[in-house]
């Protein structure tokens, strides 16, 4: 009586092939995989900078820290809101210098006058945004060379406006960006955080989804009746309001404009962003990622340098280990990539 | 045609083709190549000299070294897999900066010197391959990575100050007069112009490109393996721009470091412009050579009639040079609506 039951009739929980637990369990650890592959990165790199990096860890080697940081994690966070929904912004980089240029000239290094020049330079920056999203979307050009295209305009407006690197940041903002809160935590590191709750929000929000959705698949979520275009357009333009937000961030570290940093800061966002462990393809991957990839990209440059590596060899050495770190990353993104089923669900 | 009498027939309207005009409309080669024309004419309006055959022979020199450079980075949209090769710029100027060192302003090294620089970029090619094949890293992301890799590399073999200059040989090669008044580095790029389009079109290889980047599950089905058919594109891109730096040394004879920049985009720009479409399989070089061509063309436009110039700096010809390459596009490099 009991021998049957026993051996033939278990508990429909683990009826199926696969138990319950054990398949959520895996699910969780292969849509992880490129977490935990970036947190190793992270965790290595961080170790390494305390180690060599004399006062690392007091305030003032924090402030200046996160302080590099958060201008490159900006701009590899809205990349990443554009690759997410199946796009790239190749002109991202002259986005962030044309914003920051309108910024600085209208600032002049005047107090009085800084709101109305940060609203204009976030202004500019959605504003190109915007004409990127409608040559993408409207146009349906590819958005390689479309941004491509668009990113030669931007440098020239960005070259019109500012045409060598100068200006003067109005101290205020500066001096603000400078500062360290609770004796211990520094405005920049404060920022990212903001940064990074702002991306949760948006996540949870249906314009999030949306974006995961038209990333993912663009024909099955036209098809559920998601405004496809409509939300590419918003990406873009979302995109480039954050680059403009990168752009302010970038002028109050360094106090002055430039107009010629576009490609490098292009190039940048990107490895954040693959580092980070988003896929190019779009539809997976977050805003998380790209900021750490960010910070483990900027703990880096820091490294080589402080390592002692020699001047003519630095840029070789750091071009070697981001590359090592581009394909440990795309290995682990590939391998967890095959699971189909549960792609882009965390994060 | 426009007669209203009777109600267009409805029925046969999906099977019928459209009409001549409109496809020429529609194909790249033949819009490309009637915008070449248009900008040139304006080109020649603006200052007649530019007609004469020295000057064209100039324009058409400018535009070989882009050409050339672009033949890889066409053989790599072909082959797929959101397939681009933003190193060809910094590989070029690896070729040339190698090259000239070896040279040193004499005939003696030349030959050693060419295959030199031309091994160092195959190197290049074969490790983006490996990080694109093996390490599933995207085209754009491992080129872009080698940038830093090939840029640093010559930094730390140069110490920031390239030395030597082109050998004399590769001068004459490439500006000097070899036959009908035309330089050798036209006839190069012909002949290599038709050794491509021939290979795309004629040879097995060329057939395992355009199925490889059309369907790579078919085409491993069929008997083709894409990763040897990629491993070879990205090599032959590689050298092909290895190629191009070797021509831009000989014609500027002497290297610096930003020597190959602007080809890393300007060539994928040339390609999209001649009907090679990103996501792969489609496309060719006769298409590519003209894109080639044009960009040269709207680059000397701008520059003769002055747009800027002075004060403003490079600034009105980079927006233009942007909102052109979007107007071209916009005729044919459409992508399909969502609703069909």
């Amino acid at each position: 009586m009991s021998t049957p039951s026993r051996t033939g009739g278990p508990p429909p929980k683990a009826a199926g092939p696969p138990p319950l637990p054990a398949r959520a369990g895996r699910a969780l650890l292969s849509a992880r995989m490129p977490t935990v592959a970036v947190a190793a990165l992270l965790a290595a790199t961080v170790a390494a900078s305390a180690a060599l990096q004399p006062g690392f860890f007091s305030p003032y080697g924090l402030t200046s820290s996160f302080a590099t940081f958060l201008p490159l994690a900006t701009i590899a966070a809205a990349q990443t809101v554009i690759v997410l929904g199946g796009g790239i912004d190749l002109s991202i980089g002259a986005v962030v210098t044309l914003s920051s240029a309108v910024s600085v000239v209208l600032m002049q290094g005047d107090d009085a006058r800084l709101p109305l020049a940060l609203a204009a330079g976030l202004a500019t920056g959605a504003a190109c945004g915007l004409l990127n999203g409608l040559v993408v979307a409207g146009l349906r050009l590819q958005p390689i060379v479309a941004t491509f295209a668009t990113g030669s305009m931007f440098g020239g407006a960005a070259l019109l406006v500012l045409p060598k690197p100068g200006g003067t940041a109005s101290p205020l903002l500066t001096e603000a960006y400078r500062m360290v809160v609770l004796a211990y935590i520094p405005v920049p590191a404060v920022l990212l955080l903001l940064l990074w709750l702002a991306w949760r929000v948006l996540r949870r929000h249906r314009f999030g989804q949306y974006l995961y959705a038209v990333g993912g698949d663009a024909g099955a979520a036209y098809t559920s009746a998601v405004p496809v275009s409509a939300v590419r357009v918003l990406s873009y333009t979302l995109g480039g309001l954050i680059a403009a937000l990168a752009g302010t961030a970038l002028l109050a570290d360094s106090g002055a404009g430039d107009p010629t940093l576009g490609t490098e800061l292009t190039l940048g966002s990107i490895a954040a962003l693959v580092i980070g462990g988003t896929r190019l393809r779009g539809g997976s991957g977050g805003v998380g990622g790209a900021v750490t990839g960010a910070i483990v990209l900027s703990l880096i440059q820091g490294l080589v340098f402080f390592a002692g590596v020699p001047t003519d060899a630095r840029e070789f050495v750091y071009g070697c280990v981001i590359i090592a770190a581009i394909a440990l990353a795309g290995l682990l993104t590939a391998r967890a990539a095959q699971r189909p089923a549960f792609q882009g669900a965390n994060r | 045609m426009s007669t209203s009498t009777a109600p267009a027939p409805a029925a046969p309207q999906a099977p019928e083709r459209p009409s001549a005009a409109r496809r020429l409309l529609r194909d790249p080669v033949a819009v490309s190549a009637a915008v070449t024309l248009l900008l040139w004419t304006a080109t020649v309006l603006h200052s007649p000299s530019f007609a004469e055959w020295g000057q064209v022979v100039t324009l058409l020199t400018v535009a070989s070294f882009l050409g050339v450079i672009a033949i890889g980075q066409t053989l790599v949209i072909i082959a797929g897999g959101e397939g681009i090769d933003l190193s060809v710029g910094a590989t070029a100027t690896l070729s040339a900066i190698i090259a000239s060192r070896f040279m040193a302003g004499s005939d003696d090294g030349f030959l050693t010197a060419v295959l030199l620089a031309l091994a160092a970029c195959c190197a290049v090619g074969a490790v983006n391959a490996l990080g694109v094949l093996v390490f599933r890293v995207p085209p754009l992301v491992m080129t872009l990575g080698m940038i830093a890799v090939v840029t640093g590399f010559i930094r730390l073999y140069t110490g920031g100050r390239p030395e030597g200059s082109a050998a004399p040989l590769l001068r004459t090669l490439v500006t000097g007069d070899t036959v009908a008044g035309v330089p050798g580095v036209l006839w190069l790029w012909l002949g290599l112009a038709a050794l491509v389009i021939w290979m795309l079109r004629r040879s097995p290889f060329g057939w395992r490109l355009y199925a490889v980047g059309g369907n790579p599950a078919t085409a491993y089905l069929s008997g083709v393996s894409p990763a040897a058919v990629k491993f070879a594109a990205y090599v032959l891109s590689s050298l092909f721009a290895g190629v191009g730096g070797l021509l831009l040394l000989g014609y500027a004879q002497n290297v610096y470091t930003s020597l190959g920049t602007d080809y890393m985009l300007n060539s994928v720009a040339a390609a999209v412009i001649g009907g090679t479409a990103l996501i792969g399989g489609v496309g060719g070089y006769l298409g590519t050579a003209i894109g080639a061509v044009l960009l040269t063309v709207l680059d000397t436009l701008l520059r003769v009639t002055q747009v800027g110039g002075g004060e403003w700096g490079d600034a009105p010809r980079q927006i233009i040079y942007g909102a052109v390459l979007i107007t071209v596009l916009t005729a044919y490099g459409r992508q399909r609506r969502l609703r069909q």
